[in-house]
């Protein structure tokens, strides 16, 4: 088929298309089974709880991901597992330090409010929440993380050293202490009532996200209150 | 292996088959043919190639073409099919009949990722995208299937989200070889996501819908999680580097819910928000879903807000509404009839 429809004025693109611009990956780790950390270098101001797209070079579809790191440090960050039919993330798991990758300028609104928060998150959806608590945002009223495996409360160290008791997790597959052995969305779907007047800030994949929605607008949460980032 | 089905290739897929079969380079558009004007189901049907070739394709191929599982029908015409994925999966389209139009609203992915508040195909989760095949299907294989006059990728899904099965879709049915269809008897919506819409709007001459909801950035986050990354005002940004001439027609839907984004101050910031884009607004009344804290705004305050866009001069039409009675809110049959959830969660 033709390329049909052409922008107006194509000197206004540069501006309206994100931009990709070259940044030199400074470590590639893996800090859990399949979950990695990749960092590079900062160019760019952002605030917590933003996201970057992601591609190798210019030819294909850059991906999102959430900022988890200080928007202070030098280096920025971002917490990935690897898809395993994905095109990007089993590529990025590969990267060196010194290779380059292309990244956009950071944007996104799923940003702290002023009010009391609780936040909740599964997997890498807990990467804002890094993003915010690194970034000295005053901590959750709590932070509800749940796993399937105990090795896989990323972060968990930061979160029990700022957030402390607030900081709850919930193990699905196995059983440690201080660690609930059962679903979030149990533990919630049991309390008589959650606070109505604080935000709650969901993040993590499309599934948890909604479904956790549901069982707290149920428990009388009005919408308003509830902010989505959704791994889409 | 399984086979691969060969209904949803376009032609350039289908030559490269041929070449690959070691086939006469006609036979590529014979093929075509067969799959997209004539419609068969069987290789045998392929008359004019040749049996040698049909028995190599069929070898390794099938035609794709699956029967709906059951059909719905309302009171006023509006019929609801559902299908079988090849992986189990239901996806549905509904047939909306009016005096001059026949419509069909066609699915593009089993479940959907974007968990819009007020949407039930979100609450089942995503399960997968459609392949092109699996899109055209629906087209396809329905008794009405001659007697369409307008297609709208408005069922389950979000259609940018499976961009490149959608634009082969696209591809299939407005090409001379494929159903020839003009492309403004096509209408794609979105709720905005700016890279894929981008492709759409350069590579395909389709209407586009975009569903708005609320000109309002802080209240569009919490009906449409996609305004944290792909602000509303950066989609009209988008749309406004783009000259769609005077036949491609952008549209935005707006579904009202009481309350909340119905008052006279949204339809003077929504006339704002357009400036510039040439557009025209749907307004859809809302049906209560399960588990949504949103009601449907009145017929009344549905009419007050047209009055106050029509008078900012935007041209608005308050869709009618179809199949009530079958639940014809795309998303709500197949999410009844999904499979048991995965147990193993990690919340
Ligand atoms: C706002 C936002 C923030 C995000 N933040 C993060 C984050 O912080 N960390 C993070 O890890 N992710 C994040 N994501 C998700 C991320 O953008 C990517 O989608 C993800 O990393 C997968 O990329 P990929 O290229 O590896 O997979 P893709 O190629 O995009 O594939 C995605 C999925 O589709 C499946 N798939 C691919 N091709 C096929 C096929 N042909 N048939 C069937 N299935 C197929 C893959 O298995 C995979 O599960 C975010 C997304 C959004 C929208």
């Amino acid at each position: 088929m033709a390329f049909l429809c052409l922008p107006v004025n194509t000197n206004k693109m540069p501006q309206k298309i994100k931009q990709l611009h070259k940044h030199l990956v400074t470590s590639v780790s893996e800090i859990a089974d399949n979950y990695f950390i990749l960092s590079f270098t900062r160019k760019f101001k952002f605030k917590p709880g933003q996201v970057v797209a992601i591609a190798l070079d210019k030819s294909h579809e850059p991906r999102l991901y959430s900022i988890a790191s200080s928007n202070t440090a030098n280096e920025m960050r971002i917490l990935f597992d690897i898809k395993q039919e994905g095109f990007l993330t089993p590529k990025l798991a590969k990267l060196k330090a010194g290779d380059s990758i292309m990244v956009t300028e950071p944007f996104g609104e799923f940003i702290p409010s002023n009010s009391e928060e609780w936040w909740i998150a599964t997997g890498t959806g807990i990467a804002p929440f890094v993003s915010m608590i690194e970034s000295g945002i005053k901590p959750p009223k709590k932070l509800i993380y749940g796993a399937r495996y105990l090795d896989q409360f990323l972060f968990q160290d930061l979160m029990l050293s700022k957030i402390g008791n607030n900081y709850m997790r919930f193990c699905t597959q196995e059983k440690a202490d201080n660690i609930f052995n059962e679903r979030l969305s149990a533990w919630i779907e049991r309390q008589d009532t959650l606070p109505k007047q604080i935000k709650y800030y969901l993040c993590g994949n499309p599934e948890m996200v909604v479904d956790v929605r549901d069982l707290i607008l149920a428990k009388g949460v009005p919408f308003e209150n509830i902010m989505a980032e959704i791994y889409f | 292996m399984s086979k691969q089905a060969l209904f949803g290739k376009t032609l350039n897929e289908i030559k490269d088959i041929c070449k690959e079969l070691g086939m006469p380079a006609f036979v590529a558009k014979q093929l075509a043919d067969w799959l997209y004007k004539k419609k068969v189901s069987e290789f045998d049907s392929m008359v004019n190639i040749s049996k040698k070739n049909r028995a190599i394709l069929s070898e390794q191929y099938i035609i794709g073409l699956t029967n709906y599982n059951k059909v719905q029908e309302s009171v006023d015409g509006t019929k609801k099919y559902l299908f079988t994925t090849v992986s189990n999966q239901f996806i549905e389209a509904a047939y909306i009949p009016s005096e001059n139009r026949k419509t069909l609203c066609v699915s593009s992915q089993v479940g959907c990722k974007m968990g819009c508040l007020f949407c039930m195909t979100g609450k089942q989760g995503f399960q997968k995208n459609l392949t092109t095949g699996e899109i055209l299907n629906q087209m396809v294989s329905i008794p009405e299937t001659d007697e369409l006059t307008n297609l709208v990728y408005m069922g389950m899904g979000e259609p940018m989200d499976n961009i490149e099965e959608v634009m082969k879709s696209l591809e299939i049915i407005t090409s001379d070889w494929g159903f020839a269809w003009s492309p403004r008897r096509i209408n794609v919506s979105t709720i905005g996501v700016i890279p894929a819409m981008r492709k759409f709007i350069e590579e395909s001459e389709a209407h586009l819908a975009i569903s708005l909801h609320s000109p309002y950035n802080e209240q569009r986050k919490e009906l449409m999680p996609i305004e944290n990354v792909y602000p509303i005002e950066q989609v009209m940004d988008t749309l406004k580097e783009y000259d769609f001439g005077r036949q491609r027609r952008i549209s935005f839907e707006y579904i009202m819910f009481d309350g909340v984004n119905d008052s006279p101050e949204h339809a003077k910031e929504l006339v704002r928000l357009m400036s510039g884009v040439n557009a025209r607004i749907n307004l859809i009344k809302f049906h209560p879903i399960p588990d949504t804290p949103l009601t449907g705004s009145s017929d009344v305050i549905m009419e007050r807000f047209k009055e106050v866009l029509e008078q900012k001069k935007v041209i608005t039409t308050i869709r009618k509404s179809r199949g009530e009675d079958i639940y014809a809110a795309c998303g709500l049959l197949s999410t009844k009839k999904m499979l048991e959830k995965n147990q193993d969660k990690d919340y």
